[in-house]
């Protein structure tokens, strides 16, 4: 270059530099904007439903069944109870046998085989909801009719492959140290599993397990086929006939076009998203917490 | 060193291991393999009872039920033309809109935002995705609805109306247009989490490389960061495209429950096949009816599968591989 530049140009960037520079910023703005839209989003929802929910909670609202003939008042204890019905008979078919999946894939399987499990739980969790409610129609309820079982057994469908996965997870992250030292000592494979393995992961598989609960709760597919038409009483036995639930309760009443069923609709959402959300609030931050202790 | 045969060697450890350790190691083996069976066995029957379902409705209907647009029970007319069309419109139109949106989030997770920031709002946008869909949609029947029907029809109808997309305003929110908005929400948060991940792995060697020549942020990004992640962002896409495609619930309660195609207007009501069995199952008149609802479990079951495995073979097939 013959030509020194000239001193007393100024440093902000100019010409194509500058444009350049324009065009970087607006799109970081841009995606700064994208993410503020995703949490105002929830924020929206989160707030419609506690501003529309919190006038219709009481105690009654929790502790009372609905009226028997329509119209104000009652409460939603029967779909409450149903629920945590539900939830439980889902828990305890998906966990054991999500965990037993897990365990084989880490433990037992050779690659083929695990090639096999992880394509038939992620086609699991792929699978529309709504045809996992039409496949338990057609195992359980067709000409039985619906049950609180079938129901659960559905939940159950939907809770597995999110159980599976999380164990597994977990499984691979135990260190190898303890499962050598445990085998230096001659332990057998199943004390291995049992006394060193699991304790090690046990925390891991809890939360896994509890987010899978979380999402099977807000679950309204499966069980629109399965046990949505039920008596508004509070029931224990969940064979024979189908429980009242959360879900389905307030699809049937957003459907109808009745006020004081819309009002009852925004408590039993704010019931269920404050439990959905509670739990995920508190799984998370145990998991960051445990990643953070991991690390350290 | 005595070299000892393998069958020495399993002598000595059967030995050491007690009777009843065998028998318990056998018995956890056993366990697994069966859950395992067991797991591979709830999928298969899904596909053999919905078949089975289906088959009466496959010998009355054939494949014509695919382009058969009336669905009139009590006419014995099952067509599920219009539903897949609306499946399909909900669908693409969600996906075209949660698609940048979702990528935008995943780069400002991964990349363009403050980690101290990121680390609240990545878990703030998956919660949007821990939003029941049932919830989800009766906030769409009463708040988004008629936001929709009194705001957003009548702008988007006024500078857009040129496109038969967005034809005149209608008379309720409930429509194919406020159904995708709804689907937009609700697979915005896997595009976003699932590129977050991807945009992750992009190797810090590659970004720094491509800033030292002079590359902008934006400019990485486009060179860099895309380029490498592109098969992990169309497999992020198709599977998010089925999510869509099998969302029921919240559809079901936004979209209006149409019978027919009317038209190009997305602000006319419509109908989706998750949809229909949501709404109507219940309601079946007679076996061929109820078949009829097996046969749309059968698409819809087909699409899912089919979106899942198009994701893993798009993954698989067009990796990113570093140059060695």
């Amino acid at each position: 270059m013959s030509q020194l530049s000239d001193p007393t140009a100024p440093l902000t960037p100019s010409g194509n530099l500058r444009r350049r520079l324009i065009f970087s910023n607006l799109t970081e703005g841009g995606a700064t904007l994208a993410a503020a839209a995703a949490v105002g989003v929830l924020g929206i929802i989160v707030f419609a439903v506690i501003q529309r929910g919190a006038g219709a909670i009481s105690w009654d609202f929790i502790t009372k069944d609905p009226p028997q003939f329509g119209g104000p008042g009652g409460g939603i204890a029967d779909a409450i109870v149903g629920t945590g019905e539900l939830i439980l008979i889902a828990t305890l078919i998906a966990m054991p046998v999500g965990v037993l999946v897990a365990l084989y894939v880490t433990e037992f399987a050779g690659p083929r085989a695990t090639q096999i499990l992880t394509l038939a739980l992620d086609l699991m969790n792929g699978l529309p909801t709504i045809v996992v409610g039409v496949f338990v129609y057609g195992l359980m309820v067709v000409g039985v009719g619906q049950s609180g079982f079938a129901g659960g057994v559905a939940l159950s469908i939907v809770m597995l492959p999110l159980i599976a996965r999380a164990t597994q997870e977990v499984l691979r992250r135990v260190p190898g140290t303890l499962r050598e030292a445990a085998e230096a000592l001659g332990v057998s494979h199943w004390r291995t599993v049992i006394g060193v393995i699991l304790p090690t992961a046990a925390g891991g598989i809890v939360t896994g397990t509890v987010l899978a609960l979380a999402r099977a709760a807000g679950e309204t597919a499966p069980l629109i086929l399965t046990t949505s038409i039920y008596a508004n009483t509070v029931q224990l036995n969940p064979f024979g006939h189908a429980l009242p639930n959360i879900p389905t309760t307030i699809f049937a009443l957003s459907e109808s076009n009745d006020p004081s069923g819309f009002q009852r609709a925004w408590g039993a959402s704010l019931l269920l998203l404050g439990f959905i959300l509670i739990v995920n609030i508190t799984a998370r931050t145990i998991v960051a917490r445990s990643k953070a202790s991991l690390t350290r | 060193v005595s070299a000892l045969t393998p069958q020495a060697t399993r002598a000595r450890t059967r030995a050491r291991l007690r009777t009843v350790d065998l028998a318990a190691n056998r018995a956890l083996r056993g366990l697994c393999i069966g859950a395992a069976i067991l797991t591979i066995a709830v999928i298969g029957d899904a596909g053999y009872q919905i078949i089975s379902g289906a088959s009466l409705s496959i010998g009355k209907l054939g494949p014509a039920f695919l382009w058969h647009a009336e669905w009139n029970p009590p006419f014995n007319k099952f067509g599920a033309f219009a539903m897949i069309y609306g499946s399909a419109v909900t669908g693409f139109m969600a996906l075209a809109l949660a698609l940048p949106i979702g990528l935008a989030i995943g780069l400002y997770l991964a990349l363009l935002g403050p980690s101290r920031v990121a680390v609240f709002v990545g878990p703030l946008v998956e919660m949007l995705a821990a939003v029941p869909s049932v919830i989800l949609g009766f906030w769409g029947i009463i708040v988004l609805g008629p936001f929709i029907q009194g705001t957003v029809e009548p702008f988007l109808n006024s500078v857009l109306g040129f496109i038969p997309l967005f034809g005149a305003p209608q008379t309720t929110g409930l429509s194919l247009f406020t159904a995708g908005l709804v689907l937009t929400m609700m697979i915005l948060p896997i595009i976003a989490s699932l590129s977050r991940d991807l945009f992750r792995t992009v190797p810090q060697d590659l970004q720094d490389g491509a800033a030292a020549l002079g590359a902008t942020r934006w400019e990485v990004i486009r060179g860099v960061v895309l380029p490498t992640t592109a098969s992990g962002i169309a497999a992020a896409a198709v599977l998010a495209l089925g999510r869509a495609l099998g969302e029921a619930i919240a559809v079901a309660q936004v979209i209006g429950a149409g019978n027919a195609i009317h038209g190009a207007n997305l602000f006319n009501t419509g109908i989706t096949l998750s949809s229909r069995i949501a709404l109507t199952f219940s309601d079946a008149v007679d076996k061929l009816n109820t078949s009829a609802f097996f046969y749309l479990a059968l698409i819809l079951l087909v699409t899912g599968v089919g979106t899942n495995l198009t994701a893993g073979w798009i993954q698989r097939r067009f990796a990113y591989q570093p140059a060695r």
